[in-house]
């Protein structure tokens, strides 16, 4: 059974309708990466999974069990986390609260969890004390991730996590990416950078206009003419991209 | 015969009252209803008008700034103009942040307006107001004075409700519609939106004054309970809520409607002992909050809702207002 | 010289201070509601006389002294408060927030009807007769009631940061202050953290209405009269900073006061009768100048 599973999702924001039948599926311990142009509804994909987005049609399945339109707090309590593109930390908490806010829903003791969030992010464990607001964009990105890890999520959802990134930082957060998934969480993630993201890829999805285009693993996808000449032309710019996905 | 005489006279002052919340709900219109613009000092304009209009048209006399003697028309256009340049001000600063600074901002005019009524008493008199406000058509027997009174009132209301109507249906007021239902969009349809929204503004406060100005020279008296940020500003809310707002018909009915509401309850309760009567007021001003709260809940778009154009048809909303924040 | 300065300090600054502590309790909740709910809740000012008249009524029916009964009337203000949130905010959650503003709106002069329909209009004395000053190094002089108001604020103050660094909720207020839609997506759980806002919030609200009758007095007028100079003080601060709120509410209180102290010549600088004045004059240049506040609170 996969982990996670989008059938045939319909639906967008009020009366605009972004995805006409999307499907996805996450297996246990796979990175599957979804990319397409501004506007596919890539990240409107990932909200729909969050009960961020009114579905009238389709399913999302966790585990076989059926979220379709669950509201977001609940999402996380069952054990997806997501982190959004921009505003993914408190910028006035510390590192350390931020953290201790990703395992707001857990009732037991999340001290040893804090630790090995900290083995995973060196440079957070320097910075505890400070305002994640003042933090790199990098690092802001790690107090993110770890904030989400917090809860030992179920799988983790990541939307365009090197956004307005330099190129060094953007290798940083795919690294980052791995070792998350080494560590054994299955990762949704959008990006922007198709070409880095598809290399980590088990599974990669091509959206365009709100629906599957092509499908296969980051490889296929990679060697694939068409999909390079279409998406992998050079290195996208993700900064741009911000207004691209589901504000249309 | 004395007692029918009595009603014709009361309904006479209900209609010209109502007729002047009239001018106050649609100036109110124009600022919630088609600019989505929060207004908590209504009483703060009105009352500017009021007094501008009050002091510019009394004759000479030692108690308050006066004496200037001018016709109604200029007093009129100068209580609109004082009002439209504070409003300008107020705009100025607020217009560009979240309505609900625009709201502290109103009241906080409001409120020093009614410090400089109570402090500046060389001009204003204090509290004991600006008394003998000359009365337009007093030279008419009774009871033409009262009937044109009245008719100036409607007559200024039909005019103000062709005018919004005209600029409603107008590239203007649709501009006006698409920000308030999209103000991103509009933006980067290349709209100017802080100058449509200071539009809207000032022309609702400039209605406002108005209002004012005819209140003074109805009642021949305006005085700084006038301004009671109460009645004056929480009414009209009221009214246009209970209207529908962003309709223009549903401003003049929910004035005249709550109006007479408000008017016959205080008839009934000023009938009671005097102990009950003072308590029963508060009842009162409760009831109608919970009016306010109820229709807020149960019918947000009054009881006229508001007339779509095609174009925006298709965005309505239950809640009949658009949303200030993201939709993400 | 002594005699300037004395005259300074137990004349103006003192009482400033008894008037901005007593405004940054204010502050600290509205600045809250502000950043956690996002609306400005005009209510506010209300929720404070609410404070007053309970405790009031307790003094009245108990012999005790105000400050002993402020628990239970800031007990019962929360009630009251939570039950208003209950019926008359929460319908409005998913709306947009201006529907708050008009609700709030309408909740102050419902509210204030409530208090005159039952107290009526007359003011009341909280303590009745005169207290003499305590006189300090001959020349500081300041009475017992102002220092109970101090020490007063003081604790609340401290309670409440307590509660804000050290506590699970008190960190998750925070959190839903800077981003309420990443407080949801944490899985925070949103409507507890409203609850917490409105408890202390209402709690501190009432304290604040109650600490000024026992500087003044009691009358139905007397929220209405603190809302300007809260909001002042919450935009002063930055919108969602409590820590601001406090700054902006001693600053307010401060700059009304020292207003009329004859700076130049032996006139007041500005006449008594616009103190109020001050507080919105401090505002409006706050939001010309830096709208985020001193402590770079939400602009919206």
């Amino acid at each position: 059974m996969p982990t996670l599973e989008l059938r045939d999702v319909v639906g967008g924001y009020g009366d605009t309708q972004i995805l006409h039948g999307v499907s996805i599926t996450v297996d246990a311990g796979e990175i599957v990466v979804v990319i397409g142009p501004n506007g596919a509804g890539k990240s409107t994909a990932i909200k729909a999974v969050f009960g961020l987005l009114n579905l009238t049609g389709g399913q999302v399945l966790l585990d076989g069990e059926d979220i379709t339109n669950t509201p977001p707090e609940k999402v996380a309590r069952k054990g997806v986390c997501y982190v959004p593109q921009t505003a993914n930390i408190f910028p006035s908490l510390s590192v350390e609260e931020n953290l201790e806010m990703g395992a707001f829903v857990r009732e037991d003791d999340f001290t040893p969890r804090l630790h090995e969030i900290y083995d995973l992010f060196p440079p957070l464990k320097e910075r505890r004390r400070q305002a994640a607001g003042t933090l790199s964009g990098g690092q802001r990105q790690m107090v993110a991730m770890g904030k989400a890890l917090m809860l030992e999520p179920r799988i983790l959802l990541l939307d365009e996590p090197t956004a307005g990134l330099s190129p060094k930082f953007r290798g940083e957060i795919f690294s980052i990416v791995k070792t998350v998934h080494a560590a054994g969480t299955p990762i949704l993630m959008v990006e922007q950078n198709a070409k880095q993201a598809l290399k980590i890829a088990d599974r990669g999805y091509v959206l365009v206009d709100g629906r599957n285009k092509f499908t296969g693993t980051g490889r296929e996808l990679l060697e694939d003419r068409q999909i390079a000449a279409m998406f992998l032309g050079g290195p996208t710019n993700g900064a741009k991209d911000k207004a691209g996905d589901g504000a249309a | 015969m004395d007692q029918t005489y009595g009603i014709f006279l009361y309904v006479i002052s209900l209609l010209t009252m109502g007729g002047i919340y009239a001018i106050l709900a649609l100036g109110l219109n124009i600022q919630w209803g088609f600019t989505g613009l929060f207004n908590a000092g209504i009483a703060g304009f009105y009352a500017i008008g009021a007094y501008v209009s009050a002091i510019l048209t009394t004759a000479p006399t030692a108690r308050h700034l006066g004496g200037y003697e001018m016709p109604y028309p200029v007093a009129f256009a100068a209580a609109m103009i004082v009002a439209g340049i504070l409003a300008w001000g107020v705009g100025r600063i607020c217009l560009r942040l979240r309505s609900d600074y625009l709201a502290i901002a109103t009241i906080g005019i409001a409120e020093i307006f009614r410090l400089i009524l109570k402090n500046e008493t060389w001009a204003t008199n204090g509290p004991r107001g600006v008394s003998m406000v000359p009365k337009p058509f007093a030279t008419l027997p009774e009871p033409w004075n009262h009937l044109a009174f009245l008719a100036m009132v409607l007559v200024t209301v039909a005019a103000i409700y062709l005018a919004l109507e005209t600029a409603r249906k107008s590239p203007w007021g649709r501009v006006m519609t698409a920000i308030r239902e999209n103000e991103p969009a509009a933006r980067a349809a290349g709209k100017n939106v802080a100058r449509f929204r200071m539009e809207g503004f000032v022309f609702g406060c400039m209605l406002m004054a108005l209002a004012g100005a005819y209140t003074s020279h109805y009642l021949k008296f305006i005085g700084p309970n006038a301004t009671d940020p109460l009645t004056a500003t929480f009414l009209v809310w009221v009214m246009l809520v209970v209207g529908g707002s962003a309709n223009n018909k549903g401003a003049i009915l929910g004035a005249f409607l709550m109006w007479t509401v408000w008017s016959a309850t205080e008839i009934l309760t000023s009938r009671l002992p005097d102990d009950l009567s003072i308590r029963t007021a508060y009842v009162r001003i409760f009831l109608i909050g919970l009016v306010l709260q109820i229709v807020l809940q149960k019918f947000p778009r009054g009881i006229l809702p508001e007339q779509r154009l095609a174009s925006s048809a298709k965005a309505a909303e239950n809640t009949g207002r658009p949303a200030d924040r993201p939709s993400t | 010289m002594i005699d300037f300065i004395g005259d300074l300090v137990n004349f103006y600054l003192i009482p400033g201070l008894v008037l901005g502590s007593i405004y940054a309790l204010g502050a600290i909740g509205l600045t809250m509601t502000f950043g956690i709910l996002r609306f400005a809740n005009f209510a506010h000012g209300e929720t404070m006389t609410l404070g007053a008249y309970f405790a009031w009524t307790l003094v009245q029916l108990t012999g005790w002294h105000p400050i002993a009964v402020l628990p239970i009337a800031m007990g019962l203000t929360v009630l009251v408060v939570l039950g208003i949130d209950r019926g008359f905010y929460k319908p409005f959650r998913a709306s947009p927030t201006i529907m708050l503003v008009i609700a709030s709106f309408g909740m102050m002069l419902m509210v204030r009807s409530v208090v005159q329909f039952i107290w009526g209009v007359q003011m009341k004395a909280m303590v009745p007769g005169i207290q003499m000053p305590v006189v300090l190094f001959d020349w500081l002089r300041i009475s017992p009631k102002h220092m109970m108001i101090i020490a007063s604020v003081l604790v609340l103050m401290f309670a409440v940061h307590y509660l804000l660094t050290y506590t699970k909720i008190g960190k998750a207020m925070r959190a839903m202050s800077d981003s309420p839609e990443l407080a949801r997506l944490t899985g925070i759980n949103t409507e507890a953290v409203i609850r917490a806002t409105w408890i202390i919030g209402a709690a501190l609200a009432a304290a604040a209405g109650v600490l000024l009758a026992v500087d003044t007095h009691v009358e139905t007028m007397m929220g209405f009269k603190l809302l300007l100079p809260v909001f002042a003080a919450t935009i002063l601060g930055g919108i969602g900073r409590p820590y601001g709120a406090v700054a902006g509410g001693l600053v307010i209180g401060m700059a009304e006061e020292l207003s009329s102290y004859p700076w130049i010549g032996t006139e007041p600088l500005l006449n008594p009768g616009y103190k109020a004045g001050v507080a919105f004059a401090i505002m409006v240049a706050m939001l010309i100048w830096r709208p985020s506040g001193l402590f770079r609170g939400k602009v919206y």
